[in-house]
């Protein structure tokens, strides 16, 4: 029975098969009669004119700005004292920059990721456990901008398109043109960089950034109708969960063959390839996606309450 | 070049100096947006091409669009509001309340933009 | 004062940079400016770390000629951190904004002290 009804949420099985209904909505109206309103009123107006609370009150706001700004300066020049104490910017010797850690990262990073841009191949291979919790951060944050922003299917369609949260664009020649031109270049170029994070810069995260943002852009000038023919709810959750799970397959895999000087299935490739640095490729993919679908999924929250 | 790096320090203090001392929303947000294409220009100086990438478009797209977004949300609020009240029965609100409401996000909108 | 001030202006702009948007959160009434005042925080730590990892004449750390040495390339740490941080600023912000817009909805006014007298007089 169960299950199902758990995965839909309407049933939570640890709570003793609470029923959970949809909680009423916090528009709370006023339920202040004619002469309650009065006796409030007179309360607040007694509470406007009390002299002494006033300026009690003056008293604390005037303290505590003085507080902050006393406080800011000083910790200012506590930062600066220490500052002038630290080596100089740009100076090879310092212990950060002479540590083990990088120059190994530095030494042996082609070798053992496969990877010329030294910078993904750290944060993929070396510390992808770390990125990995990075990457549920973002999942996490649109869950709850979920909870916090999204509308029932009900007033949703109650919306017509003149409405401003659903506002869909009239035929607006500049900028439905100049959406034309740019979202396949953009896409393109977002593409590129995804596809291209292990030998130039960037990679999944700066590549998924510019593809939400040309999606951003092409929904902003084209409209939600439009938009929704290729992405919508469903192909959102499909993309965003089949992401995430297969970058914890493939770092789970990762991990338990070794993390590398092991061979594992996937071979690292000749260095300069597309398709070369072992499992930075499809990890690559995966973070695009979430970044992308994050990013765009932020944006159609804020402005309309679905997606 | 480390003239050049003084000059893009100056202007980013300045931006940090001028979103407080702004008083419109939208300003800030725009004065926000510049703060962060300078940042990225300083990351190229600091040989970080990949956060150079990022910083362009996290930081001056993304995040400038959810804060438009939020402002252009927050001015928006009567017509939910109106909804939500058309959907309740309307009787049995009191004519002052919806009076009152109106006039709250009147003065509460036009004053923040 | 130590000897290097002039040297680390860097360093010495990112820590003001955080000071600014400290400020910012003490002083400022508006919940969006707040919210800016953290960006700027964030902003003031990514350029501290990543003045910490530049190393003068050498260049970004992309394999270049096969060439591997040390002596050629800046340190690799401070970038990937700040990378990771950057995209967590962004959802951190989004998801105040999305705290923000439910606060208006509910109180219709973004001035902290005016919510907080409302919350007063609810008795929360």
């Amino acid at each position: 029975m169960s299950f199902k009804s758990w995965i839909n949420g309407e049933e939570d099985l640890l709570l003793n098969n609470l029923k959970t209904t949809r909680r009423e909505d916090d528009h709370v109206k006023p339920l202040l009669t004619d002469e309650e309103k009065k006796s409030e009123n007179s309360k607040v107006l007694n509470k406007i004119y009390n002299v002494e609370d006033n300026r009690r009150l003056k008293r604390f706001d005037k303290t505590y700005r003085v507080v902050a700004i006393v406080f800011c300066v000083l910790l200012a020049a506590a930062m600066l004292f220490t500052i002038s104490y630290l080596p100089k910017v740009g100076d090879p010797d310092t212990p950060a920059n002479s540590s083990v850690v990088s120059e190994r990262y530095i030494e042996s990073g082609l070798q053992e990721t496969g990877a010329t841009n030294i910078v993904t191949g750290m944060i993929l291979t070396y510390r992808a456990f770390d990125t990995f919790g990075e990457t549920n951060v973002l999942f996490i944050a649109t869950v709850c901008v979920m909870v916090l922003l999204m509308l029932d299917e009900k007033i949703l369609e109650k919306l017509d398109k003149t409405s401003d949260r659903i506002y869909e664009p009239d035929y607006d020649p500049i900028l439905t043109l100049a959406a034309k031109v740019l979202c396949p270049i953009i896409l393109l170029f977002g593409i590129y960089i995804v596809l291209n994070g292990q030998l130039s810069p960037g990679g999944g995260f700066s590549g998924g950034a510019i593809l939400g943002a040309a999606m951003i852009l092409y929904n902003a000038a084209m409209g939600f109708g439009k938009t929704q023919r290729f992405f919508n709810e469903n192909i959102y959750k499909v993309a965003k969960i089949t992401a995430l799970c297969m970058y914890g397959l493939i770092g789970t895999y990762f991990y338990i063959t070794g993390a590398n000087g092991i061979d594992n299935m996937i071979p690292l490739g000749t260095v300069g390839a597309i398709l070369s640095g072992g499992i930075i490729l499809p990890i690559d993919i995966a973070v695009g996606i979430e970044v992308a679908c994050t990013m765009y999924a932020f944006y159609a929250l804020f402005r309309r309450g679905g997606l | 070049m480390i003239i050049f790096m003084v000059i893009l320090m100056g202007i980013l203090m300045v931006c940090a100096i001028a979103v407080t001392a702004t008083k419109s929303l939208l300003n800030s947000v725009l004065v926000f947006m510049g703060f962060s294409i300078v940042m990225s220009i300083i990351w190229i100086l600091f040989e970080s091409p990949d956060l150079a990438i990022t910083e362009a478009a996290v930081g001056a797209g993304v995040t400038t669009v959810l804060f438009l977004a939020t402002l252009k949300r927050i001015k928006a609020i009567d017509l939910e509001e109106n909804l939500i009240i058309e959907e309740n029965d309307q009787s049995e609100i009191p004519s002052w309340a919806v009076a009152e409401n109106n006039e709250k996000v009147e003065g509460g909108a036009s004053d923040e933009l | 004062m130590g000897p290097n001030l002039l040297a680390n202006y860097s360093e010495a702009v990112a820590f003001i940079l955080f000071v600014i948007g400290f400020a910012n959160l003490l002083l400022q009434k508006n919940l969006i400016k707040k919210i800016i005042g953290l960006n700027i925080m964030d902003s003031g730590l990514y350029l501290f770390l990543a003045a910490k990892g530049y190393i003068t004449g050498r260049v970004a750390p992309i394999v270049v000629d096969g060439v591997q040495s040390v002596e050629a390339y800046i340190n690799p740490v401070p970038s990937g951190l700040v990378l990771t941080g950057i995209v967590v600023s962004v959802s951190v912000t989004a998801f105040m904004l999305a705290l923000t817009v439910r606060l208006y909805k509910r109180y219709h006014t973004l001035n902290l002290d005016e919510i907080s007298m409302w919350l007063n007089k609810e008795g929360r």
